[in-house]
Formats: C-alpha cells, sequence, structure tokens
C-alpha cells in the first residue's frame, strides 16, 4: 500500500528526441493518495494505457519519475515493484487449477507453503471462487476468468497499487454491474490503491472517487465525478464526460456578458482579463439551458427535435452553424421549430483556447 | 413432400469413385492378393493363406526375424530423432525474435533445409562424412576421432541421427514458434507481475500454448521417420552389415531385390496397419485434448 508520486512523467515511444507533441505521455506531476479509487478515462489511444503500464513497469518512461511512498521505483522491473494489474482479456495459467492459479504469483515469490494456502482460501473466499478452487480455470466463464486475474493480484498482502486495464471488456453487460459492485466492496474492504483505465464513463464515475480525464496524452482534468460535471476544466472534459456532453459555443465576452449569435447572455462572473488572441467559448451543461417559448430578449434557435430518454427530455436545436442542446420542460412543443434558450448564468463556464478561464466575483 | 428424382448425380461422383478405385482401391485389393501367395517367378502364383503373415510376426523365421528387427531399429530411430528434434525444436523457437526484420531472415534460414530434397540431403551428407574428401569426416578424423560411417555401425547411426536431426528440426522449430506468436502480450506482462521466472513462464505460459502444436510435431515427426528411406539408402545402403536398415528399406529388398512378392506385399500391410493405428491413436489424443478446452458454461 502506498501514495503513489508522478513527477514530471512522459513517454515517447519515438524516444526522448522526438517531438513533444507525438509523445504518447505528456510531461504530467500529480499525487495519488493510498486507498484511493482512480479511473483513468479518456478515448481510444489518448495514452491513459501508456500511463497505465508505465505505473506497473511494461513500459519504462522516457522522462521523468514514480515514487512509490516517497521512493524512486522507475527503474525497477515489475517483478520488483508491488503493483497488480488486471488486463482487458482474461489472463489465466491454463494448465492450473483455479487455486493453483491464485497461488503462483506467491509460489514465485518463495512464501511458506501454509501462508499460501490461508492467503489463497482467504481470497478464494472475498472473490466467491470457493467452489471452484480445486476445478481447472480454462473451463470457467470470462467473468470468473477476469475475477481469477484480479485474485491473482490481491493474493499478496504487499501489493501498492491494483491496476485495471479496461477490464470488464469482455463481461456481459449484466454481469459488468455485479463485478464493478464487488470491485468498489473490495475496494472498501481492502484500503487498496486501484486504478482504473476505461473509456467507458459510466464506468469510470461510478467506481471512482476521483476520475482523471486524458485526452492526446495529457491530464486535462482530475476531480471528483460532481466537479468534472459541474466545472469542467477544459472543454474536452465537458464535452466526453454527461451525456449529453455540455455544448460549446463560440462567442464574445465581455465583463459579465457574452454574446452568442448577436445576443447578450447574462454571465454570473466578471471576466476582464482574457488573453488576447484566444479563441473564446462559452459551455453550458444542457441540463442548464432550457427551451421556452421564443420572446423578445431571448436567444432563438430552431428546433431539429426532441429525444425523450424517459426521466428527461432534450432538445437539439441548432443555433447559426452551432449544434446545441437543451432540456425541454414538460409540455414543451415548438409548433413553428423555433424556441428561446434561457441559460443558467452560475452554471455558464467561459473557455479561453479550450481551459475554463475563472472569473472575478 | 416432393421429392425430385434425379440421378444426373451419379455421373458427377462416378469420376471421383473411378480415381479412387484405380488408385488406391484396386491397387491395395492387388497387395492383399499377392500377401496370400506365393511366387516362384515365371508368373506362377501358389496360395499360401495367412502364412506370411505368421511368418511375420514369429522372429525365428527368416521374414520374421528380419521384420521384428529392422521394426525395432525403425521405432528407436523415431524415438530418438523425436527426442532430439522437439525439445531442440522449442528451444530454438524460444530462442528466435520476436519482431524485427531479423524474424523474416530467421524463417528463411529455418526453412532451407526443409525444402531440400530427400536424396539431395542423403547425398549432402553422404559426401560431408567421408573420411578421404568430406569436410566433417576428415575434420573429425584429423583431430583423431576415428570416424567411418561405411564401417562402424555406431558412426553410421549417428550420422542417419544427425542428418535427421538438420534436415527437421526447422519443421519442429516453425511450428513451435507459430504456436508462441499466438500467445498475446498480455500474457507475458500478466507473468512479470506475478513475479514468475523463466522457467516458471516457460511452464505456465508457452509450454500449454504449444501443447497442440506439439502434438502435430510429434505426429509429423514419427510418421516421417518410421517411414524413413530415401536419406539412409543414400547414405548407408542399410549398413554396415544390416545395422541401418529400416522397414522401408527392407521393404524394397524383400520386393524388389529377391522379388519375393508375397513376403512383401504381407510386410506393406503389417507396415501400413501400425501407421493407421497410430496416426488414429494420435488423432485422438489431439481431440480429445481439444475438446478438454472449450469453456463450460455455468461455472460463474
Amino acid at each position: 500500500m502506498a501514495r503513489i508520486d508522478l513527477v514530471d512523467l512522459a513517454h515517447s515511444y519515438g524516444g526522448n528526441d522526438a517531438p513533444q507533441d507525438s509523445f504518447a505521455l505528456k510531461p504530467v506531476t500529480m499525487t495519488w493518495r493510498q486507498g484511493g479509487a482512480y479511473a483513468l478515462l479518456g478515448p481510444s489511444g489518448c495514452g491513459k494505457t501508456t500511463l497505465l503500464n508505465v505505473i506497473s513497469g511494461i513500459i519504462t518512461p522516457s522522462r521523468g519519475k514514480i515514487l512509490f511512498d516517497g521512493e524512486d521505483i522507475t527503474p525497477l522491473s515489475t517483478q520488483k515493484r508491488n503493483i497488480a494489474q488486471v488486463f482487458q482479456f482474461p489472463v489465466i495459467y491454463d494448465t492450473m487449477t483455479v487455486g493453483q492459479n491464485l497461488a503462483f504469483p506467491l509460489k514465485n515469490r518463495g512464501v511458506p507453503k501454509a501462508e499460501i494456502d490461508k492467503r489463497v482460501a482467504e481470497i478464494g473466499r472475498l472473490l466467491d471462487l470457493e467452489p471452484y478452487l480445486n476445478r481447472k480455470a480454462t473451463r470457467l466463464t470470462a467473468d470468473a476468468k477476469q475475477k481469477i486475474s484480479l485474485g491473482r493480484g490481491l493474493v499478496r498482502s504487499d501489493v501498492a497499487a491494483v491496476l485495471f486495464d479496461e477490464p470488464l471488456t469482455v463481461i456481459d453487460p449484466e454481469l459488468k454491474w455485479q463485478l464493478r459492485s464487488k470491485l468498489k466492496a473490495l475496494h472498501r474492504e481492502l484500503d487498496l490503491t486501484m486504478i482504473y483505465v476505461t473509456h467507458d464513463q459510466t464506468e469510470a464515475l461510478t467506481f471512482a472517487d476521483t476520475v482523471v480525464v486524458m485526452h492526446d496524452g495529457r491530464v486535462v482534468q482530475s476531480g471528483t465525478p460532481a466537479e468534472l460535471f459541474d466545472k469542467p476544466a477544459h472543454t474536452f472534459v465537458g464535452y466526453f464526460i454527461g451525456s449529453p456532453g455540455m455544448n460549446i459555443l463560440p462567442a464574445e465576452v465581455r465583463g459579465r456578458e457574452a454574446k452568442v449569435d448577436g445576443h447578450v447572455i447574462a454571465l454570473n462572473r466578471s471576466y476582464d482579463k482574457l488573453p488576447d488572441g484566444a479563441k473564446i467559448e462559452i459551455g453550458v451543461r444542457p441540463e442548464f439551458v432550457e427551451v421556452v417559448a421564443p420572446a423578445p430578449g431571448l436567444l432563438s434557435a430552431k428546433i431539429e427535435r426532441v429525444d425523450d430518454l424517459g426521466r428527461i427530455r432534450f432538445a437539439r436545436a441548432r443555433l447559426g452553424d452551432a449544434k446545441l442542446a437543451a432540456r425541454a420542460p414538460a409540455g414543451f412543443t415548438s409548433p413553428d421549430g423555433t424556441a428561446g434558450l434561457k441559460f443558467d448564468p452560475s452554471h455558464v463556464h467561459v473557455y479561453a483556447d479550450s481551459l475554463l478561464v475563472e472569473g472575478a466575483a | 413432400m416432393d421429392k425430385t428424382i434425379n440421378q444426373k448425380a451419379w455421373f458427377l461422383v462416378l469420376p471421383v469413385f473411378l480415381v479412387v478405385a484405380f488408385s488406391a482401391v484396386l491397387p491395395l485389393m492387388t497387395v492383399v492378393n499377392y500377401s496370400m501367395q506365393d511366387t516362384f517367378g515365371n508368373n506362377q502364383f501358389f496360395w499360401n493363406g495367412v502364412g506370411w503373415f505368421k511368418e511375420l510376426l514369429d522372429p525365428s523365421t527368416d521374414l520374421g526375424g528380419r521384420f521384428l528387427a529392422s521394426l525395432g531399429r525403425n521405432l528407436f530411430f523415431s524415438l530418438v530423432i523425436l527426442a532430439i528434434e522437439v525439445p531442440l525444436g522449442i528451444v530454438v523457437a524460444l530462442s528466435m525474435p520476436r519482431q524485427g526484420w531479423t524474424v523474416a531472415a530467421c524463417l528463411v534460414i529455418l526453412a532451407l533445409p526443409l525444402l531440400i530434397p530427400w536424396n539431395v540431403v542423403g547425398t549432402i551428407w553422404q559426401i560431408f562424412g567421408r573420411p578421404d574428401i568430406g569436410l566433417l569426416g576428415y575434420v573429425l578424423n584429423a583431430i583423431g576421432i576415428d570416424y567411418n560411417y561405411v564401417s562402424n555401425d555406431i558412426d553410421a547411426w549417428v550420422t542417419v541421427i544427425v542428418m535427421d536431426v538438420w534436415h527437421w528440426t526447422s519443421l519442429v522449430a516453425l511450428l513451435c514458434y507459430a504456436g508462441l506468436k499466438s500467445i498475446p502480450e498480455a500474457y507475458y506482462q500478466a507473468a512479470q507481475i506475478d513475479g514468475a521466472s523463466r522457467w516458471a513462464v516457460f511452464r505456465a505460459i508457452q509450454l500449454p500454448k504449444m501443447n497442440r502444436v506439439l502434438l502435430i510435431a510429434v505426429l509429423l515427426r514419427f510418421m516421417d521417420s518410421f517411414m524413413i528411406y530415401t536419406e539412409p539408402f543414400v547414405v548407408t545402403g542399410g549398413g554396415p552389415g544390416n545395422s541401418t536398415t529400416f522397414v522401408s528399406i527392407e521393404l524394397v529388398k524383400i520386393a524388389l531385390g529377391q522379388f519375393d512378392l508375397g513376403k512383401a506385399a504381407a510386410l506393406s500391410l503389417v507396415y501400413n496397419l501400425i501407421i493407421l493405428i497410430v496416426c488414429w491413436i494420435f488423432y485422438t489424443v489431439m481431440t480429445n485434448a481439444g475438446a478438454e478446452r472449450k469453456p463450460q458454461e455455468g461455472a460463474a
């Protein structure tokens, strides 16, 4: 168990001299506290698996350091780091029984037999694998195999962190929930640092207490699910998290006013010092824009369709060239296809070159 | 239901039927026919019933003695080359690079011996091993090892075995390499994380994943070495004496040398039967091994 610090960590598959734009993992410095449940969230190719493999030691970073509890372990091999990793596809040792699979990491480390048996029985109980301990592991279903992979990590009492690389990809949807709750329960019970890589926001938001969003090799925001939802630090976060994602509209911002499509929207904070020449946009989640009957003083938009999600309805609207989603209150209809947009000023954010700008009160 | 009756289909099957009849069934029946008879040349045949078969299995007769002795030599030969080629093939496959241009180079070099015709392989080794002009034979004798495959039984055996290892280890290595390549990278990474030693990785991951290709390799090499003829015939001619006379060489001696068609036919049938039985055993083992691997439901 350990705190993990990443210090100016970066990796390029093309070597250190390659231009930084081509780095698979751009320099990042952050701290992961002991016992936390973290999710690395981002689309395919954003560098999240690279970061995970750097932590587990499968990849040696081309730059920077990794500290476990303050101790530099960057040059150590995977075997020497106390890391457990669960891969996308279940890895099990075909010729062994479930029990032997679980015992394998301990046997390799020369743990006494009595101790191995005790740990295997304990982990078997935790993962509900007890009935299968003496069965061949090849004959089990994908989720049981994935539990074995996980068990091989947990069986070591000294494990510093458990890494998951999209572990639920091959699991049937109805079992995904079960397995995910199992992970949550294990996390509470064992007080382990868990790092979970996924491109599925539901998985990330339900599993983790801190979600690290990655985009194009860069960590763009790290925060609780609520923070990511309420205050995305990057337009990508706003867009990637939430369904539908945040509306991003080009705007001119001056003081407490944003001008969109020739119309003024009030802002809660004042933005006086925006960088010159930057691309200015405002971002607002569909939950905080309402479509109402057109009225003077309201931004008017063309309604393209209304999606009924059961609990809530979202109108898809067009505003000049920009597309936008907005909450449609009960009973809303638009006979002529136009509607007024009502913004909630406390949830309208301003972005300069895709980065969140903090306004003054 | 109306069934259309159309006998034209028979015409489509007929060519295959004829080809099989003339290429397999009729020749085989001829052999069966000969195996029951004795001939004194001049196309005079005499009924002998199962006499040849009885003699074949009785070591006290000339035919039985020669057959069983060559069968024993043949089995010993097969076991020795399997014991060498399988582990050696695995080692070669394990030490091959997994990516880069060297892969292609290794594959080509490994494939070379497989492309050489059998009798050319025999000739190469026949010359290579000669004490007077062969590089190997000359060098061995020059450094004080008395090596002569023409006069010494053990030297002849060593030459034939080394030749087979040279010729066919590549096949085992290539098959194993294909098996190794099919192991996903995650298995090696997981093993690293589990702290597995090189040997543990081999035992827990690589060997189990090579299981099936190894079975095929053993089957192919066993069959081939059990039927070997050309290479030892070219190098040693079955000698010195009878020391490297394998079943197929014995068979040719009886059939073409002595023109004992009856004995030769009986021997061919028994020879054939042995091969069929071994094939069947391998086939059964292989399909069973495959069935065991299928995942079963309800085990979550």
